[in-house]
């Protein structure tokens, strides 16, 4: 009896708990939101002056001091390879970089003071670390007295004019290019192929260890709930995420992949459901642990998916294949046009799943970035107090509102990528009664 | 128009750190989750299932079976009803006969007893006739002897003696 009460005790405090939590997060996207980015804007201003001094000169550099709206949400939906908390106040990171011609470079992203020194070739700009491409430039620790940002119109191969952003770092008064973060688009996403790849836990990695964490930590106290109470009604936390799992259990793996091979998929498909809500939850949360975009960024739903295409086809049984390369059942001429097609849906599937969690995540973060954002508008850049307060009142509700549908948003995506993947899985698996025929013919 | 590229649309480029560190930590946590959480959470909740819907059924039979056994008590308990009142009937049936009996007998008993008295009654009433009858004789015999032999004795006395007897008998 004892115990009885003081876990109904327990778990009213959790629920309590959450609640708290979930009302901090509505009540600080709003006022925090505002706050780091009037910081960022700070941040970004002290380099105003030098700028006005005009193109490839030696100083301090940086993008002007008008407030560009697009400019800060791409920043602020972008990875990072350190937290930015409150004008110059920063969280740093482990990094780790790697360069073919150098090797490992490993520190924390507080050796690079923010923009004002490289080491290694390596600095921050906007955030991410970017190598400076000229191999002449001195190893070790080299102080930088700006970054500067230039686009240039280049001429490609086929005779099309394009426009890129290009970076200078200003160091011993001179000018060094800087080489894009790493990425592997092939210059195709406007990113490139670089000489270094970056491995460093950046805020979108720490944010998901943190999830992964959460969720173990979560979960490993759901299952001993199962074990202390076998044979007896769930309680405390177990019986607060009892409902998701059964809620997956019933309305997806069971239904999608059927009676008979569910529970094989089932860690998969759990998996997947809860590791996509709680980055997407964390991606809520406007200030350090969360506020990472983590789902909303295409290299994520891109592993994501890349996990459901191999877990899909590797499961994919002689029923499948046929279905893909030879659909029974309808004449063969159709059979070659449905062939091709079949065949660009096993990986057009995945990449709907992709591109779909990565759009919705990132749209709703850009949404509520620009409501932000009105404020600066509004404010013309400091000029007008009465702007701002009207553009923090109508942002601000708008804000509120939007962060109420960003959650219902973590949940639905989260829900849908599990749901589809556990359909793809089950349509791979999928057993077909070949005795249909001879059931007919029994008749 | 070139925005994104201008605004660093950086999300959608695929970053090498990032996927590794999604791969890693997905797999790390589909693992690590799947041995330590969702199987032994799916097995107990498979097996809690399995328990209610036993306890369910086992719930039903019982109140099956107490509806049987109700229904059969009733039966019994009728059964039992009916059979006492036959039994009480017979009981009284055989009480009559037995009364029936009793009396009959009694009445033949008695008859037999009566009739028996009577003939003890008739054969006493014999025998003492019987023996009335030889002691009046006797009787008869003595006196008639002890009066010839005082009679005889002379013929006067004999004859007075005679008709004396002639008179009694006559008297008789």
């Amino acid at each position: 009896m004892h115990g009885f009460l003081k876990t109904t005790k327990k778990s009213r405090t959790s629920v309590n708990v959450s609640y708290c939590f979930l009302v901090l997060v509505l009540s600080l996207t709003l006022t925090l939101s505002t706050a780091s980015l009037l910081a960022q804007h700070e941040g970004h201003d002290h380099g105003t002056e030098a700028a006005a001094e005009g193109a490839h000169s030696c100083g301090e550099a940086d993008e002007d001091g008008d407030y560009d709206a697009v400019a800060t949400v791409m920043h602020h939906i972008s990875d990072a390879n350190e937290f930015h908390i409150w004008k110059d106040v920063h969280i740093p990171l482990p990094i780790f970089l790697y360069a073919p011609d150098h090797g490992w470079t490993i520190g924390t992203s507080s050796m690079f003071h923010h923009g004002h020194a490289a080491v290694d070739r390596y600095l921050i700009n906007h955030g991410r670390v970017n190598r400076i491409a000229d191999a002449d430039f001195p190893m070790g620790e080299v102080p930088i007295n700006g970054i500067m940002h230039e686009v240039e119109t280049i001429t490609d191969s086929k005779g099309k004019e394009k426009e890129i952003d290009v970076y200078f770092a200003c160091a011993n008064n001179h000018l060094w290019e800087l080489e894009r973060p790493s990425t592997l688009d092939g210059g195709v996403l406007g990113g490139g192929l670089t000489s270094f790849y970056d491995f460093s836990i950046t805020k979108n990695v720490f944010t998901m260890m943190l999830a992964a964490l959460l969720l173990l930590f979560l979960f490993s106290a759901v299952a001993r709930g199962y074990r202390r109470n076998e044979g007896q009604a769930p309680s405390g936390i177990q019986s607060f995420m009892e409902p998701f799992f059964v809620f997956i259990r019933d309305e997806v793996t069971k239904p999608m992949i059927g009676e008979k091979h569910y529970e094989r998929f089932q860690p998969f498909i759990m998996t997947l459901f809860f590791f996509i809500l709680f980055c997407n939850l964390m991606g809520l949360v406007p200030f350090f642990p969360g506020g990472a975009n983590v789902t909303g960024n295409l290299a994520v739903t891109l592993v994501l998916a890349v996990l459901t295409f191999i877990v899909v086809n590797f499961n994919g049984n002689g029923h499948y294949w046929e279905h893909v390369f030879w659909m029974p059942g309808i004449p063969a001429w159709v059979k070659v046009i449905l062939t091709p097609v079949e065949i660009l849906g096993l990986f057009i599937k995945p990449f709907s799943l992709m591109i779909r969690l990565f759009a919705n995540i990132s749209a709703g973060h850009i949404i509520i970035l620009s409501l932000i954002g009105l404020i600066f508008l509004f404010g013309n850049n400091g000029d007008s107090v009465g702007g701002a307060a009207t553009g923090a009142v109508i942002g601000g509700l708008f804000t509120a509102f939007m962060n109420l549908i960003e959650l219902l948003v973590a949940f639905l995506q989260a829900f849908i990528f599990a749901i589809l993947t556990a359909s793809y899985i089950g349509a791979a698996v999928e057993e077909h009664e070949h005795h249909d025929h001879d059931h007919e013919r029994a008749h | 128009m070139n925005i994104f590229l201008l605004a660093e649309f950086s999300v959608i480029r695929p970053d090498p750190g990032l996927i590794f560190w999604t791969a890693l930590i997905f797999i790390v946590l589909w693992g690590v989750l799947g041995r330590m959480a969702f199987k032994p959470i799916q097995n107990a909740l498979t097996k809690r299932d399995n328990d209610i819907q036993e306890a369910l059924d086992e719930a039903k039979r019982a109140r099956e079976e107490m509806a049987n056994l109700q229904a059969e008590n009733q039966k019994i308990l009728a059964q039992a009803r009916e059979e006492r009142s036959k039994i009480l009937k017979e009981a009284k049936e055989t009480k009559d006969q037995i009364l029936k009996e009793a009396k009959e007998q009694a009445r033949t008993e008695a008859r037999k007893i009566v009739v028996s008295a009577q003939q003890e009654i008739e054969n006493q009433r014999q025998i003492a006739v019987t023996e009335l009858k030889n002691q009046v004789g006797q009787m008869a015999i003595t006196i008639a002897e002890k009066v010839l032999r005082k009679q005889l004795t002379g013929a006067n006395n004999q004859e007075a003696f005679v008709n004396t007897l002639v008179d009694e008998i006559k008297l008789n």
